[in-house]
């Protein structure tokens, strides 16, 4: 899957945050090119879930810059960020609890459609068509994860999906607000090992099958060796290796920093 | 409006999945919906069931046109005669309209907005202002609605702006201060404008015009009454399309996690001032019909009562849900008519009192438990009685209870004079049993709420029905908290589940 000429997507520029005292980026460089997927890895702390917040607006950088194709997200709000083209999932979950799985795919459709209240009001012919494009896209990116989210789970709550869905049916919500770069916060945790392999599977044909650029944060390490075009280890903030799995899980420094919390990076 | 609002909304089943490459060997995860499927589809048994069943499986628009119907012959058989239609049915829509847009701010957006009854206000002063004698103008209506609704779009703009990043208990701090700030403003401040104050003071703006279409005259409490149900129709009809359309799917996404929301590419904030200004909006016409249909503006009943009435039907209907605000409104209004100190059902109040309790111990499982409690307070009744009567002589066991009710005397203590701080020993008395109560647990707690639930009759016998005012506002209280006890959602409500 060797892609010609690759262009940089997002790129990240001596990026620190600190929270108090505590630094949690340090002066990061990150490059990430179209339709690749880079992973990031680290311990515990890292500051790997901060890292996403900083992108997606959540946090401002005290210091560094954060460009997507040239253009500067530092400072806007993270709705604007997310209609560049940025989009998450989170690692806590945080669905829409209390509204229906499509409905939940609609939502996030927002930034990337039209009609004011006044023509939703009055059903106008041009609403009725962007409604049913809303819907039509939403079961577009549901029918992505195959049978786990179809058919007559579309109108049940959110609360009521297993939590490997829930996971899901983050991916398909970000998927849905037609992002060019997808930020996944570990999207196999709590999944067990046939749900992994899948997810594993799922990540790779976002990218050759729905040209998705994918920065990943990944604990599992099947996973990140499964998928990634390239490998990037934090810890307390600072990046100790770069590059392919098999140069960064052999990385001395990245054993060590792994050390107290998983003797070994290598399954 | 109506062949309009049955294509969205309306659950329609999905089509099948174009071949989804499904995985040998992996199973689809089963998860609680799917476990509680029958349980969920079982039918209820018997008429009501059924009932239950149609109201469920019929469209939205149906629902809306079943009540149109039903609203529309009230006044040829149940509300004939005009104080009963202007009671019951005129003030009921009036609720209806008023928690409507309530429902947009509070159920859909998630604001806490506790100064929605000030745009109620202005939009009566608007009307006031424009079509009254006051001033000399006699603006009609089909301009003085549409002005009044923007003279309560303009200060929500304004105070959605200033506090738009506000949001959960200081919002309700904020527009609580200028709900305040508006009684204020209208009935103290009141400042002097072309040799007049402007919002009349306490006395308010009387004699105003009846609502007038282009020399049409409304003045019958039928015709407003009609001209009411319209208004609610469309407004409850805009809602729901507004709800079914992207506006409504983020308004309630930035209820469910705001952060996600905004990181899910919706303006968060800008969505909750646009819910904001539609509720004003709503309220403002709203206050401009309910000036003409009362023929005046009165600051008093633009108070936090009126706002305590507006949440208790947003609540009891069901949070985020548009027919709750309808049986919301209808329940405490017909309810708040009932139990007005003015109106004479003399035993009614009585009825509903001990209805109430036996209700409530009825339901305790199991029925033994029940019994025993009925038994025992009964029994416990005739032994107090009993005992006051020889110790204290009969002086205290023979007052009267208001309104008949005789069969009373001899379980009830009612002294016949005035005893001092009788009254203050019952209260804190019952106060100190209802506090044990709940301390205790099994059948300790049993064989307290004998005495507890008779020490409540005294106190209702004793003090309540003697101030009809607090009674009516006691009861109504009691019932919410029975009926949140067996519907938590509210009644037309779906039940919110909260991360956990
Ligand atoms: N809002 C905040 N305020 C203060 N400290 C924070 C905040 N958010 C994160 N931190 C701290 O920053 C550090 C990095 O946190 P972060 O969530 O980015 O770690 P992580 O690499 O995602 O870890 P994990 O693998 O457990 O998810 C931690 O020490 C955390 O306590
Ligand atoms: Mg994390």
């Amino acid at each position: 899957m060797a892609e010609p000429a690759r262009k940089a997507l997002l790129e990240l520029k001596d990026l620190s945050m600190s929270f108090g005292g505590l630094k949690v980026i340090d002066g990061l460089d990150l490059t990430v090119n179209g339709r690749e997927v880079v992973s990031v890895i680290g311990p515990n702390g890292a500051g790997k879930t901060t890292l996403f917040n900083l992108i997606t607006g959540i946090y401002r950088p005290d210091a560094g810059e954060i460009l997507l194709e040239g253009g500067s997200l530092v400072g806007l709000p993270p709705y604007k960020i997310t209609q560049r083209g940025v989009a998450r999932t989170f690692q806590t979950l945080r669905l829409f609890l209390n509204m229906s799985v499509i409905e939940n795919v609609m939502a996030s459709q927002y930034g990337r459609t039209k009609v004011d209240i006044v023509r939703a009001m009055l059903r106008t012919p041009g609403m009725r068509r962007e409604e049913r494009e809303i819907r039509r896209f939403a079961e577009e990116k549901l029918s992505f994860f195959g049978q786990r989210l179809m058919g007559y789970r579309w109108n049940q709550p959110a609360y009521s999906l297993s939590y490997a869905n829930r996971r899901r049916l983050e991916i398909a919500r970000a998927m849905a607000t037609d992002p060019k770069i997808l930020l996944l916060d570990e999207p196999a945790a709590g999944m067990n090992p046939v749900e992994t392999h899948e997810i594993t599977e799922l990540i790779g044909q976002l990218r050759d099958e729905g040209g998705f650029t994918i920065l990943l944060i990944e604990h599992d390490m099947h996973v990140v060796e499964g998928i990634s075009d390239r490998v990037i280890a934090l810890d307390h903030g600072v990046k100790i290796s770069e590059g392919s799995f098999e140069q960064v899980a052999t990385d001395p420094r990245v054993v060590e920093a792994y050390l107290g919390t998983k003797a070994t990076v290598t399954k | 409006m109506s062949d309009a609002s049955d294509t969205p909304g309306v659950p329609e089943p999905p089509p099948e999945p174009e071949a989804p490459e499904a995985e040998p060997g992996s199973r689809i995860g089963i998860d609680s919906w799917v476990a509680e499927a029958d349980q969920r589809r079982a039918r209820g048994r018997g008429p009501l069931g059924l009932a239950a069943w149609g109201w469920e499986s019929a469209p939205d628009s149906t629902k809306l046109l079943a009540f149109v119907a039903i609203a529309a012959s009230l006044p040829f058989w149940l509300l004939k005669s005009e104080g009963d239609l202007f009671n019951f049915g005129l003030f009921t829509l009036i609720f209806v309209g008023l928690g409507l847009g309530l429902q947009v701010v509070v159920g859909l957006a998630g604001l806490l907005d506790l100064g929605y009854v000030a745009f109620y206000g202005i939009g009566a002063y608007a009307y006031a202002l424009l079509s009254s004698g006051y001033y000399g103008h006699h603006w009609p209506a089909e301009a003085t609605l549409p002005i009044a609704m923007g003279a309560a779009v303009i200060p929500a703009a304004i105070l959605g702006f200033a506090a738009r990043r506000l949001l959960g208990d200081y919002l309700a701090i904020v527009t609580l201060f200028f709900a305040q700030a508006f009684l204020v403003f209208t009935n103290v401040t009141n400042p002097t404008l072309f040799g007049k104050g402007i919002t009349g003071g306490a006395n308010g703006i009387p004699n105003l015009d009846p609502l007038t279409f282009f020399g049409y005259k409304l003045t019958s409490t039928k015709q407003l009454y009609f001209f009411t149900l319209g208004t609610v129709v469309v407004v409850a009809a805009a809602i729901y399309l507004a709800n079914q359309s992207r506006i409504g799917r983020a308004w309630r996404a930035s209820r469910e996690d705001p952060l996600a929301a905004e990181v899910m590419s919706i303006p968060v904030n800008r969505l909750k001032i646009l819910a904001f200004i539609f509720g004003s909006a709503v309220a403002g016409l709203l206050g401009a019909i309910y000036a003409a249909v009362s023929t005046a503006a009165v600051s008093t009943n633009f108070n936090i009562g009126v706002l305590i009435i507006l949440y208790a039907i947003v609540i009891l209907g069901g949070f985020g849900s548009i027919a709750g605000v309808f049986v919301g409104a209808i329940v405490i209004n017909v309810s708040f008519e009932f139990l007005e100190p003015q109106t004479d059902y003399p035993s009614f109040k009585r009825w509903l009192f001990y209805g109430l309790i036996i209700f409530v111990i009825a339901r305790l499982k199991p029925w033994y438990r029940a019994a025993v409690i009925l038994a025992g307070t009964v029994g416990f009744g005739f032994a107090v009685h009993a005992v006051v009567a020889a110790m204290a002589g009969h002086a205290w066991t023979t007052g009267k209870p208001i309104s008949g009710a005789g069969w009373l005397t001899h379980w009830v203590v009612i002294p016949r004079l005035n005893h001092g701080n009788f009254d203050n020993f019952l209260y804190i008395g019952l106060v100190l049993a209802v506090m044990l109560v709940a301390s205790l647990k099994g059948w300790w707690r049993t064989i307290a709420l004998a005495p507890t639930l008779y020490l409540t009759a005294l106190v209702w016998e004793n003090v309540l029905v003697t101030s009809p005012g607090v009674t009516a506002l006691i009861l109504f209280g009691v019932m919410l908290i029975v009926l949140m006890a067996i519907r938590p959602q509210g009644l037309l409500g779906t039940s919110r589940v909260e991360i956990v």
